[in-house]
Order: C-alpha cells, then structure tokens, then sequence
C-alpha cells in the first residue's frame, strides 16, 4: 500500500508534460482557429473552399484516430518526423480543436446583426477598418464563453497523449497502477482531483466570459 | 511514401466489422446519458439549496475531467474497491463511463430545453390545478425536448467520436482492429486511414442532417415565440 502523498509524488512528474501539451495546443489551436474562422468568411470561394474542406474533415473524424494517425501514419506515409512526440501530439490536439473553434469565429462574426456591416458602410469605414473596429470587437465578446468551454475540452483531450507514449499525469497513473494494483482507486481519484484542479481556472475563465459576453454588442 | 492500395482494400472488409460496434456502442452510451442527463435536471431541481449545489458540483468535476481517467477508473479501479466493486466486462465499463460524462451535458441541454419553457406556461398549469405530474408530462416536457433534438443530435455525433476511446480498455472496434493490424504487419497508415474514412463517412452526412433539423426547429419554435 503506498501512502497518498507517494502516490502523489509520482504523478506529479507527469504535471510537466500535461501542461506543456496544454498551454502549447490552447496557443496552436487559438491561431487555427481565428485564421481559419476568418477565411470562411472571406469573399475568396478559393480561400472559403480549403478552410471548408479542413474543418469538415477534422471535425468529421475522432480527435483519438487523428492522434494516432499523426504518430504512427504520418511517418510510415511520407518520412515526416516531427521531431519529438510532444509536436505530434500539440499539432494533432491543436488541428481539431483549430476546427472546432474556427466554427464558433466564424458564427460569431456572422452574428454581429447586418445593421453593423450597413451603418459602417455608411460611415465610410474600409473594409479593414470595419472588421478591425466594428465586427471583431463585438464578435470576440462572443466567442470567448464558448472558447473557454473548448478550453476546458482541449485539458481533457490532453489525456489522451499518454496513448502515443508522452510521459503526462495519465501515463504516470498507469505505471503506478500496473505495480500497485490495490492503490488503483486512488490513483485515478487522485488524477482525476489534479485535472480538476487545472481546470478550475479555466471554468472560472468561462463563467466571467459568460456574464462579459453581453456587454457592449449590440442587439437585434 | 509507402501507400498500398491492396493492404488498403485489404482491410476495409475487416474495420467494417469493427464500424458496427461502434454505432452498437455510439447507441448503447447514448441511450445512458441521455437517461441518467434527467438525473441531474431533477436533482438540480431540488429544493435544498445545499443538495442542488453539491450536485452541480459533482456535475461539473464529472464534466472538467478527461473521459478517459474516468473511463480506467470505472475499468481499472473499481472492481478493486472493496464491498461495491464489481468486475465489468470492457463494453459495461465503457457504456458506464462514457455514457455517464456526457450525461453531464445532456442535462445541460435538458436544461436549457426547460428554460425556454415561457413562464407563463408555468403558471398557466398551476392556474389550471394540474398535478406536478400532469404539468410536466403533458405541458412542459412537451415543449422543452422538441427545440433541444438538433443539439441532442450534435451531442449523438460527438459520442460517435469519443467511442474509439473504448479501445484503450480492450473493446475490440475500429480503432481496435486498426491497431492489432498495423502492430502485426506494421502497416499503420492504410487501417488507420480506413478508419478516418469511416468516421467521417458517417459523421458528415449526420452533420448535414443536423444542420438541416436545426435550421427547421428554428423556424419552428421562433414563429412561436414570436406570437406568444
């Protein structure tokens, strides 16, 4: 039987990597998504065709057959190693949620009513200036409680890289486990309490957004 | 590059056997959330401000945390507890688990179902005598489920998404078979692409299905809210 805070000291050399694939993929999969939620609302059909095609076959497949189709497929197809196992998994984690979240850009600005688009139209404004100071604005406001729930969305999907072999907190859970069979229910309540805990901020990033979102957009 | 067509109509026949049991198992998990999402509706409803907030706490851990954990915990975890554990079989374990997160967020969609109820519907029902029974089997119900299919829809192709992650506690469907294959010939990138292909086969039309409901019921229920 090993003590909780053994337990504990274990899996917290797991916390490393956990964060790492997070803070990377929230940060890959942000720039994704708002360069991609603004292509399909481009006038270019080109432009609007191959963001389509992205996002519809990632969101089309499972974030998991994408994972191992990265790690396993991609450098068997065409030679690529991406180097370490951390990129795969950031760049499969960030290409699905990228698409996911491009579609909550792309909604929100649609969203801004048309009497925005006409009245700046009427003021003048360029086209630039009308995206930069009247759309975005309002459409950011949003987009970002929606954002925070894939936030939240993409911490759990950072359990899963313990599948390819990254050493996070999940794949420290089941090296203990495998030797401490009996401790089992207390390592992954303890995991479980950990990826809690992480987040934690991010849901009180979304209940905050959540209230802002109202402010400042106009109605109708 | 090392593409071979054969290995890759090879192995069609034998992931397609696995697609069944991942629309078996899409189901089967749904079905559970979807009735264990009434849970929390109800025990949200709850007077006692403490019990409700417990329980939407419990909603939220549930919900924040990764499938996955949950998911070897149910497997791995449990029958090891004393007294309540039980063995699961891998299907049992991931009908369990999974179906048991996303109940987190059916009922969330049940919620906000319910919450369109306008509120003079409410009062309409006390004003008519109905019991608690009658006004919501016969007046909320009615009206709270029908505007929430298209998102009870999305929530069905999420599931069908989330289910290869069965194979990691040995339920032996698509994602499954592609890995025993490619770990036996080393071959990963036909079955794996096979398996893409699959779920995305399925998942798109479903989507555009959706959209389609979606776009409906809103022109549906706006009417109504419109004129009431």
């Amino acid at each position: 039987m090993g003590s909780l805070p053994d337990i504990f000291s274990t899996l917290v050399q797991g916390l490393k990597v956990t964060l790492l694939v997070l803070v990377l993929s929230i940060i890959c999969s942000t720039i994704i998504a708002l360069v991609a939620g603004l292509s399909r609302v481009s006038t270019n059909r080109l432009v609007t065709g191959v963001t389509g095609f992205y996002v519809e076959i990632f969101r089309g497949t499972s974030l998991i057959v994408q994972l191992f189709w990265f790690s396993y497929a991609l450098p068997g197809l065409f030679n690529i190693h991406l180097g370490s196992d951390i990129w795969v998994a950031v760049l499969a984690i960030s290409l699905n949620y990228g698409a996911y979240m491009s579609e909550i850009v792309r909604g929100s600005i649609q969203a801004v009513p048309a009497g925005q688009t006409e009245a700046s139209i009427a003021l003048n404004l360029s086209k630039f200036q009308r995206m930069r100071h009247i759309i975005i604005p309002q459409a950011i406001r949003m987009m970002l409680p929606e954002y925070g729930n894939y936030l939240i969305q993409i911490l759990k999907a950072t359990s899963l890289v313990s599948l390819i072999g990254l050493t996070d907190l999940l794949y420290y859970g089941n090296i203990y486990r495998s030797t401490h069979l009996s401790d089992s229910p207390t390592v992954y309540l303890l995991l479980l309490v950990m990826y809690f805990v992480i987040a934690l901020p991010l849901i009180a990033f979304t209940k905050k957004m959540e209230s802002m979102s109202k402010k400042g957009v106009a109605l109708g | 590059m090392n593409w071979s067509w054969t290995v890759f109509f090879e192995t069609i026949p034998l992931i397609a056997k696995g697609l069944w049991i991942t629309v078996g198992l899409t189901l089967a998990c749904y079905l559970f959330a979807a009735v264990c999402g009434f849970f929390w509706v109800f025990m949200s409803r709850i007077p006692s401000k403490i019990v409700r907030s417990i329980f939407g706490w419990i909603a939220e851990f549930i919900r924040s945390t990764p499938p996955l954990v949950q998911l070897f915990f149910i497997f791995y975890a449990w029958p090891v507890i004393p007294v309540v554990g039980v063995s699961l079989n891998p299907f049992v374990a991931a009908i369990l688990g999974l179906g048991i997160h996303f109940s987190t967020y059916m009922s969330e969609v049940y919620r906000s179902g319910i919450e369109s109820v306008d509120k003079g519907q409410w009062e309409a029902s006390t004003a008519l005598n109905l019991s608690t029974r009658q006004k919501w089997t016969k007046i909320i119900l009615p009206q709270a489920i029908p505007p929430t299919i298209p998102m009870l829809g999305n929530y069905l192709i999420i599931m069908f998404k989330e289910v290869p992650l069965a194979s990691t506690i040995g339920v032996v469907a698509m994602l499954h078979i592609a890995n025993d294959y490619g770990s036996q010939y080393y071959k990963f990138v036909e079955p794996l692409t096979v398996v893409a292909l699959f779920f995305l086969l399925l998942s798109y039309p479903s989507a555009i299905l959706i959209s389609k409901l979606e776009k409906k019921y809103n022109r549906k229920f706006d009417k109504k809210a419109v004129t009431s």
